[in-house]
Order: C-alpha cells, then sequence, then structure tokens
C-alpha cells in the first residue's frame, strides 16, 4: 500500500528518498549514460562491427591506442576480426540491454496477464496455471534456458524466447498473491458494487496496487538476464558471433587472454560489469526506498 | 507431508515427462547424431547402418515410446557416444558435481552468515558498507567472468593453484573425492570459490537484512533493554531467527548451484555431470541429456525433502500436518 | 561445542596432505590431450581422440609413419596375391598383456568385431565394407578376400586395431573402460581410467617394438584451450597436443618450453552449390533471385577462390599455424601434387571474372559452417566473409556447433559451407567429397555441392581398384589434379598441427595429428 502511494502521488517525496543515497544516484548516472551510449552507439563509433565489409583482418588484434590502416585509432584495440573494441562494446551494449530490457517487459507482461487471470478466475484455471508455473519453478532458469537454446538455436529472437520462459512463471506467481490480497479490499467490493465490468476493476483497480513492488523486481531482473544471456552466450549457446553482445565479446577474448591480448576480453568484461552493478545499485536502492520498515 | 511429497513426485514426474519429450524432439530437429559421430570415410551405407543401429530411423513417436518403454523398465537407454548406460555415466560424474556444490555451499554459509550479521549490526559502519558494497559486486558479477579472472590471477600470473581439471582423488565409502588430499583440495579451492560467489553475495544479504529485522523486533530490544549482553542477544535470540531462511534458501539454491554448475565445470574442465551435459549436447547424445535431466530432478525432491525436514526440526511453529 | 573431533579431523588432513605430496618419477609423462575421449572400446567409434588413447595399448596390422606412408606393424608384410585377395605375414613371438600370444585368430576376430557391436554410432564398419572374408591360414598368416578389385585394403584396416580374441570376446564397451577387455599388443598397459579426465598407464615391458622411455604416462583429457595451455604453463603437464594458436607466441618466448610443429593431413576447404537452379541464401546484389545458380560457372569459383587472402588467413587468423592450400591432399600425402599452386590474391582479378561471368555488382551468399570443430573456424567463416564481401559477393555468416550445422547440411539447407577433412590418400579424399554422389558404391556421402565430373570419377575409380601401388598414386594424383583445376571445391588451408612440450623433452610431429607418448624421447 504504501508502495502504491508512493509511486502515485509522492514521486517528488520518492525521489528524494532516492537521492539521499549517493552510491544508488551515482549508479543512476552511469546507467543512464550507459543508456544513452547504447542508443547513440552508431553515431559514437567510428565502424559498423556488423558489417563485415567495414572490417579489415589484417588490423586484427591491434593493442590500445594503435592507427588503422582506415586511419582511425583503435583506443580500446581491436579483436581477432579486426573489429574496433570500443565499436563492439558499444553496439554489444546495445544488444545486451535490448535483450535485458525486452525479455524482461516480455515477461513481466505475460506475468501479470497470467498472474490476474489466475487470481481473479479461481478454480480449476488458477489450480492449473499454478501448478504449470510450479513446475516452471522447479527447475533452475539456466538449465531450461540452456536446453531451450540447445535445442532452438543461436539468435537473437531465441534468446529473448528462452529469457520470457524462464522468467514469466515468477511474475505471475508474485502478480497471483499480490492480486488475491487486493481482490479482497473494500475498495474492489466497492467497484463491484458500482457495476465496474471485470476488466475494468481487474486493470483499473487492481493493476496499479501490484505494479509498484513489480518494477522493483523486474529492474533487479534486467541485470539477472542481461548475466543470464552474457552466459549462454559464453557457453556458445547464444548469440551468433556476428551480432556479439558483451558475453559474446568476453568469450570471444578469452582464447587470446593467455597469449597477452588482454583487451579483448577485459574491456567488455568491464563494461559488463558496470551495467549490471548499476542496475543492481539502483534496484536496490528503489526496493529500500519502497520498504520502509527497514528505514 | 506424506501427501505433499506425494505431489511433488507427480509434479517431478510430469516436468520429466515434458522435458524428455522437448528433449527428444529438439535433438530429432537439430540432426543425427550419428553425422557428427561417423568418420570421414563413412558411405550413405554405413550412416543408414549407425543410424538404424542406435534406433534412429525410427519415426520420432515411435521413438520415444521405445525410449518409454525401456524407462519404465529402468532402463534410460545407451549413451550413443560412450555405449555404457546413459545413467551410469551421469552417475560416475555425480559425485564431482555434489563435491564442488558442496563445497560452494559451505564456503557460502561459513563466510556469508557471518559476514551478513556484522553488516546487520553495524549497517552504517565502513565495515558494514564495505560488505555490501562486496555483496553487490559478488552479485553482479557472472560466474564464468570471475573464474576466468581466477585462473588468469591465481593459476596463471601468482601460479599458486592449478588452472583446471580435478586432480586425483581418493576413494571415499567407495566414492571418489578430491578433498581428501592436498592436490584434490587445490583443484577444489578455484571452482568452488567461483560457484560460491553468487550465493555467498545473496546469503549477506539475506542475513544481513534478517539481522537487521531481528534487532527491531520487541522481544530482542526488551533483552536488550534487560540488560543482556549483546552476544547472548545474539545467539539466543537473533541467530535462530535468521537461521530459518538461511536454511530455506541454501537448501531451495543448492539446486540453482547444481545447475550453475554447468558453467564452472565448463570454465574449470571439472569433470561433472554439467560438462557432461554441455558435451552431450553438442553431440547429440539424448539419453545422456535425458538421464542428466532425471537426475537433478530426483536431486531436487531430495534436497527439497532433507529442507522441509530441517524446517520442521527447526520451527516448532511448522508441523507437518500443514502442507503448504 | 565439542572441539575434539574437530581437531582430530584437522591432524587426519594435515597427515594426508604430507602423504600424498605429489611424487613424479623421472620416467613419467603426462600429456594433455584435446578431444574427449568417449569409450576406450577401440571398435566402437571412430573419432580422433577415441584412437588416440586406443592406440596406446592396441596395435593394427598396417601401421603409417609420421609422414602419414604406410609401415609394418603387426603385419610385417603384406602383398596382392591377386586383384581380390590380400595375403598378411604377422609378426610372430608379440605377446599380449595377459602374456598370451598374437596370432591370426585374434586379427580375424577383430576385424569381424566393429560389425557385431550393437548399438555403436558406427564409422569402423566403413573400414571393412570391401572385405568379403579374413581367414587365418596358419598361426601367423592372414588372407583378405575383397569384394572387388581394392588397392586401399592396407590404408584401410589401418584403423582396425587388434584386440585379444580371449579378452574381449563377449566384451562390451563398458569392460574395455573398466579395464577387463583391455588386453593389446601396444607399447603400454591400461592402469587406470576415469572417465572425462584422465587414463593411467603402464610400460608394457614384453612389447616387440623400441623400448619407450616411460614407465608411467598419464594421458588427461583438456578440450578447453586456454586450460591446457594453462596446465601446461604451470608445470601440471609436460606436453599438450593442438597448442592454441593464439598461445603459441607465449610458449615460444617461454625459456622452458618448446613447441613442434608439421602440416597436418586436415585440408579445410568450401563446398559450393553446383546443383541446383536456386541455391539457399544465394540473390543478387539487389535481393532479387539470381536467374542461374553462380557455382556452376568456373569463372566465379575462379574469382571466389582468389578474393579469398590466404596468407591473411593464415598469418591473422592461424597465427602461422597452416599452410595455404591448392590440393585435396595435405603435401607429403599419398596422391598430393606439389604443381598445383594456391591462387593468388587478387581482389581486382576477381572483381574483373565476376563481370566476366555476368556479375558486375556481385551477388549475395550464406557462408555456412561450424563454429566448435576445426581450429578458429569461426574466425575463418567471418575472415572469408570479409574477403568476398569486398569484391562484391555480399556474404553473410552462419556459424552454428557442429550438431546443428550438419542438420542444415542434411536437411540442403546450405550452399556454401565449410568443411574440413583429413585422408591418407588422394583417392580415398576424392571418393568421399568430390566423386559424384552414388549411394550404391558408397560415392560422395560428403559431397554436399554435388559437383560431378565423369572424368574425375573414372580416374579415382581406377586408382582406387589397383593394387599396384606406384601405379595408383599417379592416377589419385592425376584425378586430384582434375578436380583441383576445376574448383569442384575451393581448398583453403591446410591446418598446422603443433605439439607443446617442456624443454628437455623431443617428439616427432605427426601429420596425422596422433599423439603417442611412446614416441616421445628426453633430450
Amino acid at each position: 500500500m504504501n508502495a502504491g502511494i508512493a509511486a502515485r502521488g509522492h514521486a517528488r517525496e520518492f525521489a528524494a528518498g532516492f537521492a539521499r543515497d549517493h552510491v544508488a544516484l551515482a549508479a543512476l548516472a552511469v546507467l543512464t549514460l550507459l543508456f544513452a551510449a547504447a542508443l547513440a552507439a552508431p553515431w559514437l563509433t567510428p565502424q559498423d562491427p556488423y558489417d563485415l565489409a567495414q572490417l579489415d583482418i589484417l588490423d586484427a588484434k591491434l593493442p590500445p591506442g594503435a592507427v588503422a590502416a582506415a586511419g582511425h585509432t583503435y583506443w580500446l584495440g581491436s579483436d581477432d576480426q579486426g573489429r574496433d573494441m570500443w565499436s563492439a562494446i558499444l553496439h554489444g551494449l546495445r544488444i545486451s540491454l535490448g535483450v535485458g530490457l525486452l525479455s524482461t517487459i516480455l515477461a513481466l507482461g505475460i506475468g501479470l496477464a497470467v498472474g490476474l487471470i489466475s487470481a481473479r478466475a479461481g478454480g480449476w484455471v488458477d489450480a492449473l496455471i499454478m501448478r504449470v508455473v510450479d513446475l516452471q519453478l522447479s527447475f533452475p532458469s539456466i538449465l531450461v534456458a540452456l536446453i531451450l537454446l540447445a535445442l532452438t538455436g543461436q539468435g537473437v529472437d531465441r534468446i529473448i524466447a528462452a529469457l520470457v520462459v524462464v522468467q514469466w512463471a515468477y511474475y505471475a506467481r508474485t502478480v497471483r498473491g499480490a492480486a488475491l490480497v487486493e481482490l479482497r479490499r473494500e475498495y474492489v467490493d466497492a467497484a463491484i458494487c458500482a457495476g465496474y465490468g471485470e476488466a475494468r476493476i481487474l486493470f483499473r483497480h487492481v493493476l496499479p496496487n501490484v505494479m509498484p513492488p513489480l518494477i522493483v523486481v523486474a529492474t533487479v531482473q534486467v541485470a539477472h538476464a542481461i548475466a543470464l544471456e552474457a552466459t549462454l552466450s559464453f557457453l556458445g549457446l547464444g548469440l551468433p558471433i556476428t551480432e556479439p553482445s558483451l558475453g559474446l565479446l568476453i568469450a570471444n577474448g578469452y582464447a587470446y587472454l593467455l597469449a597477452g591480448h588482454y583487451w579483448i576480453s577485459v574491456f567488455p568484461g568491464i563494461a559488463l560489469l558496470l551495467t549490471i552493478m548499476a542496475i543492481n545499485l539502483v534496484g536496490d536502492r528503489l526496493r529500500d526506498v519502497l520498504n520502509p520498515r527497514l528505514q | 507431508m506424506l501427501s505433499f511429497t506425494l505431489r511433488r513426485l507427480v509434479q517431478s514426474a510430469a516436468t520429466l515427462l515434458v522435458m524428455s519429450l522437448l528433449v527428444f524432439a529438439g535433438v530429432y530437429a537439430i540432426g543425427n547424431p550419428v553425422d557428427i559421430l561417423i568418420n570421414p570415410e563413412a558411405d550413405q551405407a554405413e550412416i543408414a547402418r549407425a543410424t538404424a543401429q542406435l534406433g534412429l530411423d525410427l519415426p520420432l513417436w515411435r521413438q520415444y515410446l521405445v525410449f518409454l518403454q525401456g524407462a519404465l523398465g529402468g532402463d534410460l537407454g545407451n549413451s550413443f557416444v560412450a555405449g555404457v548406460p546413459a545413467i551410469t555415466l551421469i552417475l560416475e560424474r555425480l559425485p564431482a558435481t555434489l563435491e564442488l556444490a558442496l563445497l560452494a555451499m559451505l564456503i557460502a554459509i561459513g563466510l556469508g552468515v557471518p559476514l551478513g550479521l556484522v553488516a546487520g549490526l553495524k549497517p552504517e559502519s565502513w565495515i558494514g558498507r564495505t560488505i555490501m558494497a562486496g555483496s553487490i559486486l559478488g552479485f553482479s558479477l557472472p560466474t564464468f567472468w570471475v573464474g576466468l579472472m581466477l585462473i588468469l590471477v591465481f593459476s596463471v600470473q601468482l601460479g599458486w593453484l592449478p588452472t583446471t581439471g580435478r586432480g586425483p582423488t581418493i576413494d571415499l565409502f567407495g566414492i571418489p573425492v578430491s578433498f581428501l588430499s592436498w592436490e584434490g583440495l587445490r583443484h577444489l579451492i578455484l571452482p568452488a570459490t567461483n560457484l560460491a560467489l553468487f550465493k555467498l553475495a545473496l546469503l549477506v544479504r539475506l542475513v544481513r537484512s534478517g539481522t537487521r529485522e531481528a534487532m527491531l523486533q520487541d522481544y530482542v530490544r526488551y533483552a536488550r533493554a534487560k540488560g543482556l549482553a549483546g552476544r547472548e542477544v545474539l545467539r539466543v535470540h537473533v541467530l535462530p531467527n535468521i537461521l530459518i531462511p538461511v536454511i530455506t534458501v541454501a537448501g531451495l539454491e543448492f539446486g540453482s548451484l547444481i545447475a550453475f554448475a554447468v558453467v564452472t565445470e565448463t570454465v574449470f574442465a571439472w569433470p561433472g555431470m554439467g560438462k557432461l551435459l554441455i558435451d552431450s549436447i553438442g553431440l547429440l547424445d539424448r539419453p545422456v541429456i535425458v538421464a542428466y535431466l532425471l537426475v537433478t530432478v530426483c536431486l531436487f525432491i531430495f534436497i527439497n525433502l532433507v529442507v522441509d525436514l530441517l524446517y520442521a526440526a527447526l520451527d516448532p511453529r511448522v508441523r507437518p500436518e500443514g502442507a503448504r | 561445542m565439542n572441539k575434539k573431533p574437530l581437531i582430530t579431523f584437522a591432524s587426519c588432513l594435515l597427515a594426508l596432505v604430507l602423504h600424498a605430496a605429489p611424487a613424479a618419477s623421472a620416467a613419467e609423462l603426462r600429456i594433455g590431450l584435446s578431444g574427449e575421449v568417449s569409450s576406450l572400446d577401440p571398435h566402437l567409434l571412430a573419432s580422433q581422440p577415441n584412437l588416440t588413447v586406443a592406440r596406446h595399448v592396441f596395435e593394427s596390422l598396417t601401421d603409417v609413419d609420421p609422414q602419414t606412408r604406410l609401415i609394418p606393424g603387426l603385419a610385417e608384410s603384406w602383398r596382392a596375391l591377386d586383384p581380390l585377395t590380400w595375403e598378411f605375414r604377422l609378426r610372430r613371438g608379440v605377446k599380449f598383456h595377459d602374456g598370451s600370444e598374437f596370432t591370426a585368430e585374434d586379427a580375424v576376430f577383430s576385424l569381424a568385431r566393429p560389425l557385431s557391436i550393437r548399438g555403436s554410432p558406427g564409422g569402423f564398419a566403413s573400414y571393412v565394407r570391401a572385405v568379403e572374408s579374413a581367414t587365418a591360414v596358419d598361426s601367423h598368416t592372414l588372407r583378405v578376400k575383397t569384394k572387388y578389385p581394392y588397392g586401399a585394403l592396407p590404408e584401410d584396416i589401418n584403423s582396425i586395431l587388434i584386440v585379444s580374441k580371449k579378452a574381449a570376446q563377449n566384451a562390451g564397451p563398458e569392460d574395455f573402460d573398466s579395464g577387463r577387455a583391455m588386453v593389446g599388443t601396444g607399447p603400454y598397459r591400461f592402469l587406470r581410467y576415469q572417465r572425462g579426465d584422465r587414463l593411467e598407464l603402464a610400460r608394457h615391458d614384453q612389447w616387440w617394438g623400441k623400448t619407450p622411455a616411460w614407465d608411467r604416462v598419464t594421458l588427461r583429457v583438456v578440450p578447453a584451450d586456454p586450460s591446457r595451455t594453462a596446465a601446461l604453463l604451470s608445470g601440471e603437464l609436460d606436453a599438450i597436443e593442438h597448442v592454441p594458436s593464439a598461445d603459441l607466441k607465449n610458449i615460444n618466448k617461454n625459456k622452458k618450453l618448446i613447441t613442434i610443429q608439421t602440416t597436418s593431413w586436415r585440408t579445410i576447404l568450401l563446398h559450393l552449390d553446383q546443383y541446383r537452379a536456386q541455391p539457399p541464401g544465394v540473390s543478387g546484389a539487389d535481393g532479387k533471385a539470381l536467374e542461374k545458380n553462380p557455382f556452376m560457372d568456373l569463372r566465379v569459383r575462379r574469382a571466389m577462390s582468389m578474393a579469398i587472402h590466404r596468407e591473411a588467413i593464415v598469418s591473422r587468423v592461424m597465427e602461422g599455424l597452416a599452410v595455404p592450400a591448392a590440393n585435396i591432399v595435405s603435401p607429403g600425402v599419398f596422391g598430393h601434387n606439389p604443381a598445383l599452386k594456391a591462387a593468388p590474391y587478387d581482389p581486382e582479378g576477381a572483381r574483373r571474372l565476376l563481370a566476366e561471368a555476368g556479375y558486375p555488382q556481385g551477388f549475395r551468399i550464406t557462408l555456412a559452417g561450424p563454429n566448435n570443430r576445426y581450429i578458429n573456424d569461426e574466425q575463418i567463416l567471418q575472415t572469408i566473409a570479409q574477403l568476398l564481401t569486398r569484391v562484391g559477393v555480399q556474404t553473410r555468416v552462419e556459424a552454428a556447433p557442429m550438431s546443428a550445422f550438419l542438420g542444415r547440411v542434411r536437411k540442403e539447407d546450405t550452399a556454401v559451407s565449410l568443411l574440413g577433412w583429413g585422408s591418407f590418400a588422394a583417392d580415398l579424399a576424392l571418393r568421399s567429397l568430390i566423386a559424384g554422389p552414388n549411394p550404391e558404391k558408397g560415392y560422395g556421402a560428403w559431397n554436399w555441392g554435388r559437383y560431378a565430373n565423369p572424368k574425375v570419377d573414372a580416374l579415382m575409380e581406377q586408382a582406387l581398384g589397383s593394387t599396384d601401388r606406384g601405379r595408383r598414386e599417379t592416377l589419385a594424383r592425376e584425378a586430384n589434379t582434375l578436380a583441383m583445376n576445376d574448383l569442384a571445391i575451393i581448398p583453403l588451408h591446410h591446418q598446422v598441427v603443433s605439439w607443446a612440450m617442456r624443454a628437455n623433452l623431443a617428439y616427432t610431429p605427426r601429420t596425422d595429428e596422433f599423439t603417442f607418448a611412446h614416441h616421445f624421447t628426453p633430450r
């Protein structure tokens, strides 16, 4: 309930609460910067790392600061195909963030719909849905995603699908629990008395009260999704090498680590760490602000 | 309790059925393992012969029926690649994975609980803040990346610990384990630490918030007001209260540790079931994939059972009859 | 809490620690292998890693030297009595590890065993497909009848390892893994096996060959490239095979280590669809369908070959661990033609040829290949795409695990695909890769592009049918030259295979990539 009020009416108070923690504020700044960089990647980079015609194999594995045959400088070095690491990291960040966000939003949407329906319908529909949810949750996400990807093959669409499959059940269960509580409140009775329709009650009245805590969970979940994507790509099951995400860049550079070409693996690793950490810090703070008991 | 366990069993059996169907259909769609396995000199007739030998020439539904029939009799089929029962392969690798996961859990609990307590008791001190910062870091580092860095620093740069592999094993009650010898232990340290890190961060956060909540409870305030020493308060009132969630989470997370061992085993070339799963997927060795799923599901059921029992033993309020 | 048990436990641990300090004897060798060993059964699966470990314990009738030329093994000599009959004189006084004597009965049994294992993913049966019957004339003479005149029989049966009939009768793969059936004649005998991790061996002192330098050998399975290198650098292993190309420079800088290399028999090549009017993934530069299949035009195949900068692939991607290829088989292999030269890199010429063939704007293709099979396969695919795109052949890369890639190939879903091939002889390679597909004769099982040239087929058939080796090699070389000049496939490079080891060791590098402990010697 506190959460509901904070998100609706007291946005300013909420923002002030958030800003009291300087670390979280800094994390938010970093996150904004990362997002901006990812969005503006095509304009911030000298090279399109996906366009093979722009790569030059003769520029492969140059150390940071080396000058390319075409004239520009590889500030963070180049990889085994002569891909500019700076360009690759920004574009990789774009993919990693995109995959994380999109999969979380989709999973959240599906989870919300299923959870609300389950809570409202009750009876055997509820029982059936919850059994499916249990079934899904009884397996660790990495295992399910791993097997799904092994069976469906590589690709951005496949990995998003796999990440949605492993996440939706979690939201569905959370939403159902929260919705059941909300459905017993007076305002719902009042709405029913006022003759409002089912859908209106669910989506106009119950949903807004269920959302805020869910958004906090989803924030942290984006970080999880990004890490999971990176892990799967590292295992060779995620994205194709021609569209490298941060995880794939790290995996790709792993082979050259011992040979001293550290930049191919270390720089994308730092970018990945920064991203996940910033999201986690922001998510943590959000939760603290929304959970006044711990203040 | 019994009905609860029974329901779990039925649920897991359903999971297994769904997963095995998925694996069957998926592997069938990817291709024929014989194509990957067979030697270059093989001609069309030999490829067809080998395919028939493995029963892969049948239509998919027949293959699945054959599998079900065998599975009901306790036979999950032979590994295509090794020619021995798939379940044997998995069980052979089980001790290595369990040893790794158990040690990782011990590390996570052994360090996580005290660190979380400190952070919970002194949330505003520099040490509390450092611990929390560390836990956020541990939370954010992808397991595989930490593994690579651990190898790079401790094995290659410093040369303190071996890079990969399991090292020598000693039989303990007929089960090969590596923690009984120095060499084995040295091989175990890096992968176990790697695997533990994420759970360690999780436990620190859990214990910290548990401690903070407990410290705010009336009975703790009362006990402190009564003049009970800090250590006593901790032992009598705070610890038992955080222990229950710790055990629950530790139990539930143990399953995910075993799953995540797939990553750690791949990085450290640890000969456990996770690495076998990855290899088997690469070779489309379907019986082994299915056997892996079976063994993990059984493990999860067992772990959940143990957690439930521990839970009941620790918290008198939880009555076994009250199945959730 | 009672602290005593803890102390006892700790002291126990300490005792163990002191006790188990590693005691590496001078005559022990620890080798890191790169491939996953699936079974010790030498007849279950014909994979290089399985054969590598099996060949320490078992031997075959014919052997091959480091340059892949046939030499005597358990058979001292062999000859063709007539076009359909081969006779092998077996070595006398050879002892199995259990002390029993090796006889022709064991050879007869071993030649029949691959076909009798149930549930085997196969491979070995193809080596005995020509065999009509094998009989023991006396205790040390074996006679093999073939179904048709077949000159490559001595090569083929090199892959069939000889097991002890007594030990292996009724034995399945599990009996080999447990060691019970691991009774061979080879230089090492079985001690202990931990699947997925290591095989420990001890010297077979009655071996007929030159006594190996090592009493004890541990073969470790370390497929992860960085791990293998790291284990060598840290001294855990004495030698490793398949040195990751990225680490080669680093190891060479290390004074305590050396590397040894030679050209491998493995050729990396591109198959081009030459049978469909509209190959999948191929379209005009504007994305519209092409009128005809461009790869059927020799000029296009030549242009693509000229656009590939083989030296750049060798130096940048392979770190020097490859040799530009113009042959179907590596230098030194039976039927190789040294006169063939790889097409020099000539992007201008390639563009001209494409324009001449009617593609001044180029066209679009999809290049498919594995990402977990050959050395740097994924990188090679990307580099080729880069180079082809530069001359106007806009290339999209689809790299997938070998399992998924082969699945697509079988569904005929690829037009340009990367494949690696190792063979003892050019005629054998041609039979699988380039001969017009003919399931009845077993030709062209791996000819994905379905290139078909009756002249090449006829020459290859004649070569395989001749039991006279000189005549056979001339014919094989001729067939090879014809196919290569017609660019039936585009050869890219021959891999260079390398080993790294302690500086006080020596190894004769083998073209067939095998790693044998008994061929390592102290310096």
